[in-house]
């Protein structure tokens, strides 16, 4: 059957605009113009909209979109209406919406504002986020200081799990990149030592700097992918399903019983996994150096063990468990931030990347200026 | 012609048998109450005759057309003719109440945008709503969401409409407004509704037929409409059911 719709339109001298309705209303057929209908009527003494339908109309929500338009423009028209003519579903469905209990106030999402109320907005936003980082990590250190007096609510089974999950766990990846990056660093490093006929000291180059620079540096990236990512998306799914507000309203504080455990966890298996990302790192170059450049495998251990010295090893601990607690923090941050909804514990898990990201960069030079000037 | 028929359908999980040879019929026009005690299989019967899970055996079929043996578009094509309302409204927390309500129509319909609005405006202008298109689920109350998911079920306007719990974690008079809103809805779209529910003032205010699922047994214990079952069901666990636990 046809989709078709049809309004006939008839006036009287005293003012009545009938309106009688036929055919199958059905979504996606074209609706009459209402303000075409409206210019039907003519003026008289006693202005009134008389609505009338065939007896085999047939309808759906489109003839509803229809009347509501028909009697809005009849209110503004001050016109009664007389509706008895139409089906009783849809007078009935009508009266429904005129006794809507509640109105929301429209957000005003696209409304326009001025580039300095925009630019102000963003200061205020900015201002917030971070007093709220600053307060986190003050929240964070408060914990801590909790945990060493032995007040704060951390359960050790919290914390093994969660230093099983990410070190334990994180070791396949932690060993492929690693042992990738000892190649890389090999490769280039021989690529200019052979110049010179000093292939040997691609071994004092890659020692160097996997324990000093890229074991911590490589690590803290794969975790800020791998772990903070996760710790995000949990607290985020978390905050969504109101179960941080259930720790609260028991009293448990959220940061000690969420997040201490985690940047425990991490700043404890951070240097660990350095350490091993060190030798897989140094194993990687010398692959490269014994099957490539043709060192032997003996001169190779022996110049790896010469140039690293403690100070190396120490200051890639360092960065490692630092790096440790700023992708916690940075982790724990986001999703104790998160909004509740899914799309927010999407955001709030990238942001985390990407925080943790920057926060290793920034922390890296900066530590590696204080250990020139210390000179570790 | 019922517009619903489950015959002989056994539901399992693995090797557990959570309901076995389920037969009843839903007429058009009816509210159909799936009722029973918490943990029976009352949303995992509604999920098999959503098409959301397969049945281990039976079937479920829409007007004679069978759902689990039609082929992917005549099981869209029956899905089309379906609206949801789950027990905790499911709205997709990521988009507002009128991108809810929208999506479908943007999907399964050609409307032009301005049309979509104005009738996702009237979906939730009729539950009660107008007004609150640019809010997210997350910023309207459980009672509001509910109505909200009621609007979205109803976006293609389906002639059967499901409810999962709808009644759950609300306050009594919210409860009663959905409830009337489910029967003013059902009066004048003339649809089918299909209801699972353990709340006895719902199934007794709208009710029209029913089934009681049992969980010693695993299959229907009695059907009827409620009134009936509850004046002549002789069945001691119906009947306590039916009277808060006071033996009848």
């Amino acid at each position: 059957m046809d989709d078709t719709v049809a309004v006939r339109v008839s006036t009287r001298d005293d003012g009545v605009l009938r309106l009688r309705l036929s055919g199958r209303w059905r979504l996606g057929a074209r609706s009459p113009d209402v303000a075409y209908v409206f210019k039907q009527a003519r003026p008289g003494a006693r202005p009134r909209l008389v609505l009338d339908a065939d007896p085999d109309l047939s309808w759906d929500s489109s003839l509803l979109v229809f009347l509501r338009a028909v009697f809005g423009e009849a209110g503004r028209r001050e016109m009664p209406v007389d509706s008895r003519g139409l089906p009783e579903g849809a007078r009935r469905l009508l009266k429904l919406l005129d006794t809507t209990a509640e109105r929301g106030e429209h957000h005003g999402r696209d409304e326009r504002r001025s580039v300095f109320w925009r630019i102000g907005e963003r200061a205020v936003v900015a201002a917030r986020s971070a007093a709220d980082v600053l307060a986190f990590i003050g929240d964070a250190c408060l914990g801590i200081a909790r945990l060493f007096t032995g007040r704060a609510r951390v359960r050790r089974s919290d914390v093994l799990l969660v230093a099983q999950e990410v070190g334990a766990r994180a070791l396949p990846i932690v060993s492929l990149v690693a042992w990738l990056v000892g190649v890389i660093l090999a490769y280039v490093g021989a690529m200019q030592l052979r110049a010179f006929g000093a292939q040997v000291y691609v071994a004092d180059l890659v020692s160097v700097a996997m324990t000093r620079e890229m074991g911590a540096m490589m690590t803290a990236v794969v975790m800020a992918g791998r772990t903070g990512a996760a710790f995000a998306a949990e607290l985020g799914t978390m905050q969504v399903n109101e179960e941080i507000d259930a720790l609260t309203t028991f009293g448990i504080p959220p940061m000690e019983f969420l997040v201490v455990p985690r940047m425990l966890a991490l700043a404890v298996m951070m240097p660990l996994l350095c350490i091993y990302a060190d030798l897989l790192g140094i194993l990687g170059g010398a692959v490269v150096g014994v099957g490539l450049l043709h060192v032997s495998a003996l001169e190779y251990y022996e110049h790896s063990l010469h140039a690293i010295q403690l100070n190396d090893v120490v200051a890639g601990l360092i960065k490692g468990a630092v790096f440790g607690v700023l992708v916690a923090i940075a982790g724990c941050l986001r999703g104790m931030q998160a909004g509740r909804t899914s799309a927010a514990v999407g955001r709030a898990a990238t942001a985390a990347v990407v925080t943790a990201i920057v926060l290793i960069i920034v922390s890296d030079a900066v530590m590696t200026v204080v250990f020139d000037v210390l000179g570790v | 012609m019922p517009r619903i028929d489950v015959r002989d359908l056994t539901m399992m999980y693995g090797d557990r048998v959570i309901q076995h040879d389920l037969t009843f019929a839903v007429e058009p026009g009816e509210i159909f109450v799936i009722m029973g005690p918490s943990g029976t299989g009352k949303s995992t019967l509604l999920r098999h005759m959503i098409g959301l899970v397969p049945p281990a055996r039976g079937e479920v079929a829409y007007d004679g057309a069978s759902f689990w043996t039609a082929d992917a578009e005549g099981r869209q094509r029956l899905l089309r003719r379906i609206g949801v309302l789950y027990q905790q409204g499911a709205l997709w927390s990521s988009r507002t109440l009128a991108e809810n309500i929208a999506l479908p129509l943007e999907e399964f319909t050609d409307l032009p945008p301005a049309l979509v609005r104005e009738v996702v405006s009237l979906k939730l202008a009729l539950v009660g709503l107008g007004g609150f298109d640019d809010f997210y689920p997350s910023e309207i109350s459980g009672g509001m969401r509910k109505r909200a998911g009621l609007a979205r079920a109803m976006a293609l306007d389906p002639d059967i409409l499901f409810f999962d719990e709808p009644s759950s974690g609300l306050d009594p008079i919210s409860s009663r407004r959905l409830d009337d809103l489910i029967l003013e809805l059902r009066e004048s779209l003339g649809a089918t509704v299909v209801i699972v529910t353990h709340e006895l003032a719902s199934i007794f205010a709208i009710g029209t037929n029913a089934v009681f699922l049992d969980d010693e047994r695993k299959t229907i214990i009695a059907a009827g409409p409620p009134t009936k079952l509850l004046q002549e069901c002789r069945d001691e666990k119906v009947r306590r059911f039916l009277t808060r636990g006071e033996r009848g």
